[in-house]
């Protein structure tokens, strides 16, 4: 298990919220999550009430779109991220979020464990790696992920890590093809 | 698929993972990526960067009882998002972001001529970015003409080439202040293209800088 005494098993509460409806579950991920969401939303210029009001749709949405959530192929917090991103441009930015085609992955199964797993050290490993990033750097992804540059500063900004996040996009690259399969 | 040659940039990429783009150029990303399983794996790592980040955010104490009134709200909402879009026509060449924005059918896209058998659509989206469809009959060549800002163009059908190659469907070019092209539409088959940019193009002819405020491109 990835960091077994850091981090809980986050996909196995998200399983007992899908499958048994367990509000205790669901608990542990709002007391976790929920407060980081504020904190995320208000970096990136919600006011507080906007924040509290955008935290409770954002964690609602996770119940009601649990069954959606496949730990094969993405982090809890990875998942929650984009819950959280696009309620975040529908509040702030008053635009849509075009989304891509769902591609289809195949009649629905139980998510193969192995995967599962190497998706969970593959995360953890990326977030050790930002975590160790010099402080200019990530204050750079940072400020990029909190909507604070434009794509054309993104762009220009030559500090940016992205050696740091492709060694990784290799091997999900290579998880992809595998699920295609 | 599996033959698509060219792909998004990191920086848009990551702008499209943060959502901090304009819908136009997001809604240019999205299309890219149901057709490019590539774009679409890249995108899944610069999210997870994002979700590293989440959990790694100062958390900040909530409001007393939001816990219960998260609770509430799900008993007294039902899932307010859209439901999944309609299953895709047999041979649209527009993929379900797309289709969301113009319809299924190429015929019933209102076509607007723009002389030498050029034709546009422009398409609706939030301000910061303005986005539009073009059909280019094959063989045809566009005005040469450069850019001020960004402008990322996607081949939905046919195929063009220019000085940075050949694109098909699914290839996306992606020009700034730096590019110069005149692109051409292959022979064989009508070039539709979806086309998004943050400034007006700017044509090096005469002619086309005078007519360029009247055709609004």
């Amino acid at each position: 298990m990835p960091n077994p005494d850091r981090t809980p098993d986050w996909a196995e509460y998200m399983r007992r919220i899908r499958q048994d409806r367990d509000q205790a579950a669901f608990g542990a991920v709002f007391d976790h999550f929920a407060p980081r969401i504020k904190g995320f939303l208000i970096r990136s210029g919600a006011s507080e009430s906007m924040a509290e009001d955008c935290v409770q749709d954002v964690m609602a949405t996770l119940w009601h779109k649990a069954h959606q959530f496949d730990p094969s192929r993405a982090a809890v917090s990875t998942w929650i991220f984009t819950i959280a991103r696009n309620k975040r441009i529908d509040a702030l930015r008053k635009q849509r979020r075009p989304e891509p085609e769902d591609i289809a992955w195949g009649p629905e199964e139980e998510p193969d464990q192995g995967d599962v797993l190497a998706l969970a050290q593959e995360t953890a490993q990326l977030g050790d790696a930002l975590a160790k990033l010099p402080e200019k750097q990530r204050v750079l992804i940072e400020r990029a992920y909190y909507a604070e540059l434009s794509h054309s500063e993104i762009a220009a900004e030559t500090g940016l890590p992205l050696g740091t996040i492709k060694s990784r996009i290799r091997l999900a690259l290579e998880r992809l093809r595998h699920a295609m399969k | 698929m599996g033959q698509i040659q060219h792909h998004l940039t990191d920086p848009l990429l990551i702008g499209y993972a943060a959502g901090s783009l304009p819908e136009a150029f997001s809604l240019v990303v999205a299309t890219h990526i149901s057709l490019c399983d590539d774009c679409r794996a890249r995108l899944g790592e610069f999210e997870t960067v994002g979700g590293c980040l989440l959990d790694d955010c100062a958390p900040r104490p909530l409001a007393p009882g939001a816990f219960q009134a998260t609770l509430h709200r799900i008993a007294t909402h039902a899932d307010d998002t859209p439901p999944a879009p309609a299953p895709a026509p047999p041979d649209t060449p527009f993929p379900a972001p797309l289709r969301a924005y113009a319809g299924p059918d190429v015929a019933a896209v209102r076509w607007r001529a723009m002389g030498g058998g050029l034709r546009q659509a422009r398409l609706n989206t939030a301000p910061g970015a303005s986005l539009r469809l073009l059909h280019i009959p094959a063989g045809t060549r566009l005005p040469d003409h450069g850019h001020r800002g960004l402008e990322m163009t996607l081949v939905l059908q046919g195929a063009f080439s220019d000085e940075d190659g050949r694109f098909a469907r699914g290839d996306i070019e992606i020009a700034n202040e730096a590019v110069h092209h005149t692109p051409v539409a292959e022979q064989g088959e009508d070039c539709i293209c979806l086309a998004a940019t943050d400034a007006p193009l700017k044509f090096n002819g005469l002619v086309q800088r005078i007519a360029q405020p009247f055709l609004g491109i």
